[in-house]
C-alpha cells in the first residue's frame, strides 16, 4: 500500500497553536461529551413529558404526543440541524434573528437544542413502551387507592417504567453521542470534525480516523459499563431485570 | 413571516431536485438496502453458526460499526475505498472511485451491521426443532437455511427491516459531508446559489417528512396485518 504511516504525528504540534494533535482530538472529545450530555438532559425531560402524554386517557394529549414524535422522527437529523441553524434566525422577528446569528457558540447551542428535540422523540417512544408494559392493574390499583393521576405516575408507574427502560435508554444515549457528529455540518468542532481537520492539516488520514474510532469505542465501553452499574444499583428484587 | 417567501425558487428547481437529487437518494437507499440485507444475513449466519473464529469476527464487526457515528464511517470509507480498489485490482496506485460507488460501499457495509442484528433476531425466532427436523431429513446446512429458516426469519422481520430502510433513507442525507448531490445536497446547492436557504430547507424537510411518514404508516399497517395472520 502506497501510504506513509506516521504514528508519532499525535505528538507533533497542531497548527491551531495550542498543544499537539492528540490534544486537539481530546478537546474534540470534550465537545462531543458536553453536547451529548446537555442534549440528553433536555431529551430526557421533554421525552418523559411527551411519552407520558401518549399514555394518558385524554385523546387530545395522545394526538399531540403522536404528532410530536412523528414530526421529529420523520425528518433527517441533518435537515433538522439546518432548520435550527439556518432557517430559524430568518423566520423569527428581525432583532431576535440577529441576536441568534451573532451569539458566540451558536453551533453548540443549536446542536444541543436540535439533538435535544430529536432524541426526545425517541425517548418518548421508550417511555410510552415502558409505561405500556406495566399492565393496567398497576394504574387501576393506584387509582383505587385514591391517588390522583399525577400521583399514580409519580409513585407507581414511572419508577418502574424507568427501570424497565434503562437498557433501551442506554442505547439511545449512545446514539445521542454518535449523533453529535452531525453537528460538524453547522461548525461544531467535535471529535469527528477535529479528526477530519487533523487529516486536512497533516495528511495522515488513517492515523487520525483510527484515533477517533478508538476514542468512540472507549466512550461506548465506559457508558455501557456505567449503565450496567446503574441498572444493578436500582434493581427491584423479584423482577426479571432484578436478578 | 412568509411575506417575502419565494415559492418560485422551488418550482424552478423541481426538475433538478427530483431528477438529480432524489434519484440519487432513492438509488442509494435501494441498493444499500439490498446489499446490506444480503451481507447482514451472511454476518448473522456467521455469528450463529458453530464454526470457530467466525462468530467472534462477526460480533466484532457489528459491535465496532455500531459504536461509530455514520459521519466518521463515511469519512473512513471515502479515503479507504481507493486503497481497497487498489488492493482488489492489483493496480499500482489508489483507484479513483466515483462519489456514488464510494457512498454505496459505505452505506452497504455500515447498514449491514444493523441488518445483521435484525436478521440474527429473525433467525433466533425460529424454533430449534425446525433446524433439527431439517437435518434429520438429510438437508445440508445451506438447504436448511435457504428453505426452512431464512424464509420465515425474513417474514417475521419484514416490519423491522422496512423501518431500518426508512432510517437508511434519512441517513443517506449525510452524504452531504462529501458534497454529493443527493436530494438534500441538491436543495442545499440551490439554496446557496440563490440565497434562498429558508425556502429550500423547509421544502426539503417537508419532502423528507411526507415520504418517511407515508412509508412508516404503511409499515404500521403491514405490521397489523402480519400480526393477524399469526
Amino acid at each position: 500500500m502506497s501510504y506513509n504511516w506516521n504514528w508519532s504525528i499525535f505528538f507533533e504540534p497542531s497548527p491551531e497553536g495550542v498543544g499537539t494533535y492528540l490534544n486537539m482530538l481530546l478537546i474534540g472529545l470534550r465537545w462531543t461529551l458536553v453536547t451529548a450530555l446537555f442534549s440528553w438532559i433536555m431529551a430526557l425531560v421533554l421525552g418523559s413529558l411527551v411519552g407520558v402524554l401518549r399514555t394518558l386517557p385524554s385523546k387530545r394529549a395522545q394526538r399531540f404526543g403522536f404528532a410530536y414524535v412523528e414530526l421529529f422522527r420523520n425528518i433527517p437529523l441533518l435537515v433538522q440541524m439546518f432548520l435550527w441553524f439556518f432557517v430559524l434566525p430568518e423566520v423569527v422577528p428581525r432583532q431576535v434573528g440577529l441576536l441568534l446569528k451573532q451569539m458566540p457558540g451558536a453551533p453548540f447551542y443549536t446542536a444541543v437544542v436540535c439533538l435535544g428535540f430529536y432524541t426526545s422523540a425517541r425517548v418518548a417512544e421508550q417511555v410510552r413502551a415502558g409505561v405500556g408494559s406495566l399492565g393496567r392493574g398497576q394504574r387501576m390499583a393506584g387509582t383505587a387507592l385514591g391517588l390522583t393521576t399525577g400521583q399514580v405516575y409519580r409513585y407507581v408507574l414511572l419508577p418502574m417504567a424507568f427501570r424497565i427502560m434503562l437498557p433501551p435508554l442506554t442505547s439511545e444515549f449512545l446514539n445521542n453521542i454518535k449523533n453529535t457528529s452531525v453537528a460538524l455540518t453547522i461548525g461544531l468542532l467535535e471529535l469527528t470534525a477535529r479528526a477530519r481537520a487533523m487529516q486536512e492539516f497533516s495528511f495522515q488520514v488513517f492515523e487520525a480516523f483510527t484515533a477517533a474510532t478508538l476514542i468512540y469505542l472507549a466512550v461506548n465501553v465506559v457508558v455501557v459499563t456505567l449503565m450496567r452499574v446503574l441498572e444493578r444499583s436500582v434493581r427491584v428484587p423479584g423482577f426479571i431485570m432484578g436478578k | 413571516m412568509f411575506s417575502n417567501f419565494d415559492w418560485d425558487v422551488i418550482a424552478r428547481s423541481l426538475p433538478y431536485l427530483f431528477l438529480d437529487g432524489m434519484t440519487f437518494t432513492l438509488m442509494l437507499t435501494a441498493l444499500a438496502t439490498a446489499g446490506g440485507v444480503v451481507i447482514g444475513t451472511l454476518i448473522a449466519m456467521m455469528r450463529l453458526g458453530g464454526l470457530p473464529v467466525l462468530p467472534w469476527m462477526a460480533a466484532g464487526y457489528v459491535n465496532v460499526i455500531r459504536s461509530l457515528p455514520l459521519v466518521l464511517v463515511i469519512f473512513w470509507f471515502y479515503f479507504l475505498v481507493p486503497y481497497i480498489g487498489q488492493w482488489v485490482t492489483g493496480a499500482s496506485r489508489p483507484v479513483q472511485v466515483g462519489a456514488f460507488t464510494s457512498s454505496l460501499v459505505t452505506f452497504t457495509l455500515f447498514e449491514a451491521a444493523y441488518f445483521a442484528e435484525i436478521m440474527r433476531a429473525g433467525i433466533q425466532s425460529i424454533p430449534n426443532g425446525q433446524v433439527a427436523a431439517g437435518y434429520a431429513l438429510g438437508l445440508t446446512y445451506w438447504q436448511v437455511m435457504a428453505n426452512v429458516v431464512l424464509p420465515q426469519a425474513f417474514r417475521n422481520m419484514i416490519p423491522v427491516l422496512l423501518t431500518q430502510t426508512i432510517i437508511l433513507f434519512q441517513d443517506t442525507s449525510l452524504v452531504y459531508v462529501l458534497s454529493i448531490t443527493d436530494f438534500l445536497g441538491a436543495a442545499s446547492k440551490v439554496a446557496q446559489r440563490d440565497g434562498r436557504l429558508v425556502e429550500m430547507y423547509l421544502f426539503a424537510a417537508a419532502v423528507y417528512f411526507v415520504m418517511s411518514f407515508a412509508a412508516s404508516s404503511l409499515v404500521r399497517r403491514l405490521q397489523a396485518r402480519i400480526a393477524i395472520v399469526r
